[in-house]
This record gives structure tokens, sequence and C-alpha cells, in this order.
């Protein structure tokens, strides 16, 4: 295999909600090994993205091949063998809420492995190690803070050493200590084990700082991508609004609605 | 009038969808049952949590309305004189119809609405897609060991309603009116039939087990994952088990009693 290994490629995707264009056509290509970032304003469909991406949902037209599988042909036991190397982090965290700390980082673990408890243990403080929790294993889920639940979660997803791990907002709801450590782990993981990330965020600095490469999403279309050097130099209003988090520009902070004088009258015209 | 009908055909058709949904369910379902079989720890865990926590309900249950019955049987007997008919008048009852339809109703009321939301809840909050992500199957993980527990504990239950049932007919027939208690007993075991009584009511049993637990379960799972969708769901759960089980109890009775 070459260094600039694609593992992830999303090519002419187009998904609607209802009648909303999610996404419009657009293509997109993940480097095996690096940590890409998807960026882009609350609602526009990051998360709807990854859930794509894993084969949760299916796309309208266009197709998503992960290390050169087409995700949304493979049988139900392809999907799933594939679904063991590719970690998730659920915005919500997503733990299961009747077992405590330990036994949610060590299912995953018994549920595909048939290593022995000792074993497990090894693993499961190894893992509660990364994140800082160690201290929190016999907590159940509804004693966590929603930082904790999200490193918990993030624990989880590592347990079975996934090729490629898929974060939903990692960052929120971390404190600058916590956060630090955090990046800090993404980072260690990516090259002690050559993992892929894929980060999507809002938190333009953090994620700048450990990106190789972003791509920013709004209106259903790819709106600027390239190196973190590349999008801050870039020309493009979008991007630079964005980045800069300016409250005007091209991109609305409005979901898509009749004017404003229009709604408030409307009641009277009625 | 085009309103109506075309209210009418968007109930049908979302009927039918559903109807196409719970039936794929029910199939993904029993095809987890042999992953089951190889874990039983799975089971275990639910049978408590579905069989032994409805114990003390359907005791109660049980107890009080067999001393209704022998209350009441009393009363219509001995105008007749036939007070020594009081068991069989009890066990009877029980077992064709009230501890089976009783059962049943308590049942869903007890398990089938806390399985629609703890089910509901767990899709809510990404539970269910999480483990997909984590390449387990929530269907055969979650949804069927529960669904075994409910089909395996509502006969349990419902053998229990009526066997306390048939004790509190003799504590209020018996110790309190004072029917004999030798006729109580060798009446009833003379008269109730193995197949025509017995079995035919543990066969209702499992009819109704089989269908509140796949209720119970699709309506949590198909659920709309908010706190009102998942009441909502919750609701449905008992209003749609209690028709089931009123309605196949009807069939079945004509079925197995019927002369048709
Ligand atoms: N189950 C659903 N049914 C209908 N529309 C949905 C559903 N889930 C999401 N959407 C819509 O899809 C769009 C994208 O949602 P998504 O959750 O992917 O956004 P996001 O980019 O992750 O936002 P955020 O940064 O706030 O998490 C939203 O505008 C939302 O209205
Ligand atoms: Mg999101």
């Amino acid at each position: 295999m070459s260094l600039n290994n694609t593992i992830v490629s999303v090519q002419n995707l187009t998904f609607s909600r209802g009648n909303r264009k999610i996404f419009d056509d657009i293509s997109l290509d993940i480097q095996q090994g690096k940590v890409t970032a998807i960026m882009g304003p609350s609602g526009t469909g990051k998360t709807t993205l990854l859930k794509i991406i894993g084969g949760q949902l299916s796309p309208a037209s266009g197709s998503v091949f992960v290390n050169g599988q087409n995700v949304h042909q493979l049988s139900r036991k392809n999907l799933y063998t594939l679904r063991k190397r590719m970690g998730m982090l659920f915005q919500s965290g997503a733990l299961l809420t009747d077992m405590n700390v330990y036994d949610n980082v060590a299912f995953p673990l018994r549920e595909h492995t048939d290593l022995n408890e000792s074993m497990i243990r090894t693993l499961v403080l190894m893992k509660l190690q990364a994140v800082g929790l160690r201290g929190a294993r016999e907590l159940m889920p509804n004693e966590l803070s929603g930082g904790m639940a999200r490193r918990i979660a993030l624990a989880r997803a590592i347990a079975l050493d996934p090729m490629m791990i898929m974060y939903d907002e990692p960052f929120t709801g971390q404190d600058p200590i916590s956060m630090a450590a955090l990046v800090q782990l993404i980072k260690t993981l990516n090259t002690t084990l050559n993992l892929t990330s894929i980060i999507v965020s809002h938190d333009v600095k953090d994620t700048a700082a450990i990106a190789d490469y972003i791509y920013i999403i709004s209106h259903g279309k790819i709106v600027g991508h390239g190196s973190p050097e590349e999008i801050e130099n870039s020309k493009s209003e979008w991007v630079q609004q964005f980045m800069h988090g300016k409250a005007d520009g091209p991109v609305h902070f409005h979901y898509p609605a009749p004017t404003y004088i229009d709604d408030l009258l409307a009641f009277d015209k009625n | 009038m085009i309103d109506l009908l075309t209210q009418l055909g968007k109930k049908t058709r979302y009927s039918f969808a559903k109807l196409g949904r719970s039936s794929f369910f029910l199939q993904q379902l029993l095809m987890g049952i042999t992953d089951v079989l190889v874990r039983p720890q799975l089971l275990s865990k639910q049978l408590y949590s579905v069989g032994v926590l409805s114990f003390f309900l359907i005791t109660i249950s049980g107890l009080f309305v067999g001393m209704v019955l022998g209350l009441q049987g009393y009363y219509i007997l001995s105008n007749f004189g036939a007070d020594e008919a009081l068991g069989v008048m009890v066990a009877t009852s029980l077992v064709r119809e009230l501890g089976p339809v009783v059962a049943a109703l308590l049942f869903a009321g007890r398990a089938g609405s806390a399985l629609t939301a703890e089910i509901g809840l767990m899709k809510a909050t990404e539970q269910l897609s999480g483990m997909e992500m984590m390449a387990i199957d929530p269907i055969k993980r979650i949804v069927t060991p529960r669904f075994l527990a409910g089909f395996i504990s509502l006969p349990l239950l419902t053998a229990l309603f009526s066997s306390v049932g048939v004790l509190g007919g003799h504590l209020i027939g018996v110790s309190l009116l004072g029917v004999d208690e030798g006729s109580y007993w060798s009446q009833m075991q003379a008269s109730l039939d193995v197949y025509d009584d017995i079995l035919n009511g543990v066969i209702k049993s499992i009819v109704f087990g089989f269908v509140i637990s796949w209720i119970a379960l699709f309506e949590g799972y198909d659920a709309i994952p908010t706190s009102e969708g998942v009441s909502c769901a919750t609701t449905r759960t008992v209003v749609n088990s209690a028709f089931a089980i009123l309605g196949l109890d009807f069939i079945l009775t004509a079925l197995m009693f019927g002369d048709i």
C-alpha cells in the first residue's frame, strides 16, 4: 500500500430528508492514517454524513467506499465485519445505560472476541487510562457528566483497535485540560497506530490544529477543502466566514425560512 | 368527502406499512433465537425482569379473582343447591378463560409497557444505533432475549394465576362459606379435562405471550425517538395488546370449544 491511500471515498453523494436536500452531489476522499476534519455550520448534515459512511443511512444516489468496499451494497454480514473495523463516537455518547463504565468499554470485546476476563480487564483499563477515567469505572452512565460520557464512549470506540474512527463533536463539553488531553490522544492514536480519524467539529481552532486535511460543508455542498494552511488562506468568502466566525456572509445563521417580516405578518393575513 | 377518503386511504396505507415492518421485525427477531440459545445468560437476566418481577402482581390478582369467583359462584350455585360444584366452576372458568385472559392483560400492562419504554428509550438515546455501529445486531442482542423471556414467562405466570385463583376460591367457598372441602376438590378433579381445559388454556397463554411480546417490542423499536414518541408507543402497546388478547381469545375459544 502506498502512503497516500484513500480509505473512505464518497462519490457524487445525494441525500435528502423530506423535501430538503442535505447533500447535493458531493464527493470527498479521506486518506488513510490522516486526521481529516469535516466542518460546517450546525444542521448541515455532518452527523448525517458519518451515518451514511457507517452504512446506517442509505443515500438517494452516489456511493461510499470504505476500504475499497461499497458500503451500501454489502451484505449485512459483510457490513458488520467492516463495522468492527470502524469506530464511531456518537455526539451523545450512546453508552448503554444498564451497565457501568467498565462493562460498557468491555462490551464490544465480550461480544466480538473470545478473550478471557483477565485480558479484557487489562484492555479495558488501558483504554480507560488513555481517556483519563480509569477511576470512574464503577460509575453508571447516569452518574457521568456529558464530557465524561463522551470520553468513555471514545474508550469504547477504540476498544477493538479499529482502522478508523469517526468522532462526532468530540470536543464539546470538555474543559481546557481534558480538551488538550483529547487532542493529544487523537494525535497519538493516529501516529502510533496509524489510525485514520474523521473529526466532525465546529471547533475551528482546535480542530485545525490536529487536522491534516479539512472539508467545509455548507448548504449541501463542499464549499472549501485543503490543508489547514490552505483553508486559512483561502480566498473563498464561505471559508473565510466560517473560519473567522463572522455572523454575516454567504452562510446564513438561520434555517431556511420565509422572510422574517412575511413570517411575522403571516398570522394577520390569514 | 374526498378529504375523508384521502384520510382513510392514508390511514390504511400507514397501517399496511406498519404491518409490513412488524412482520419483517418478527422475522429478524426469530432468526436471533439460535444466538440466544448459545448464550443462555442473556435470557436469564430478561426472564428475571420480565417474568419474576411480574410474580407479585400475578399472584395477588389471581388470589382476588379466585376469591370473587368463589363468592359469586357460591351465591348462584347455592340457589340451586349445587354448591359442591363450586370447585368445578372456579377451576373451569379460571383455566379456560379468566386465567389466560386476565394474566395476559396484566402482563401487557406490567411487562409489555416496560419493554416498549425500555426499547424506545434505547432508540431515543442512540444506544441501538451505537450498537449497530459496533457491529452488534440490536435485534439479536436486545430484542430476541426479551421476546423469548415474554414468550416463556406468560404461560408460567398464567399457570400460577389459575392455581392461586383456585386456592382463592377455596379460601372463600370452603373456609368461609362452608362448602364441603372433599367435593370442592373431587368434583374439580373429575370434571376438568387435561386436553379440553388445561391444554387449551395453555395454548391460549402461549399465543398471548407471543403476541404481547411481539407488539411490545415492535412498538418500542418503531417508536419515534423522542419522549413523546416513546410515551405514545407505550400506550399503543397496552391498547393493542388488549385488543389482540380479547380478539384472539374469542377466535381461539370458538376454534377450541365451538362445534363449528
Ligand atoms: N431523523 C430526521 N428526520 C428528518 N430530518 C432530520 C433527521 N435527522 C436530521 N435531520 C435534518 O438533517 C439535517 C442535518 O442534521 P445533522 O444532525 O446531520 O446535522 P449536523 O451537521 O450534525 O449538525 P450539528 O452540528 O448541530 O450536530 C438537519 O437540518 C436536520 O433538520
Ligand atoms: Mg451533529
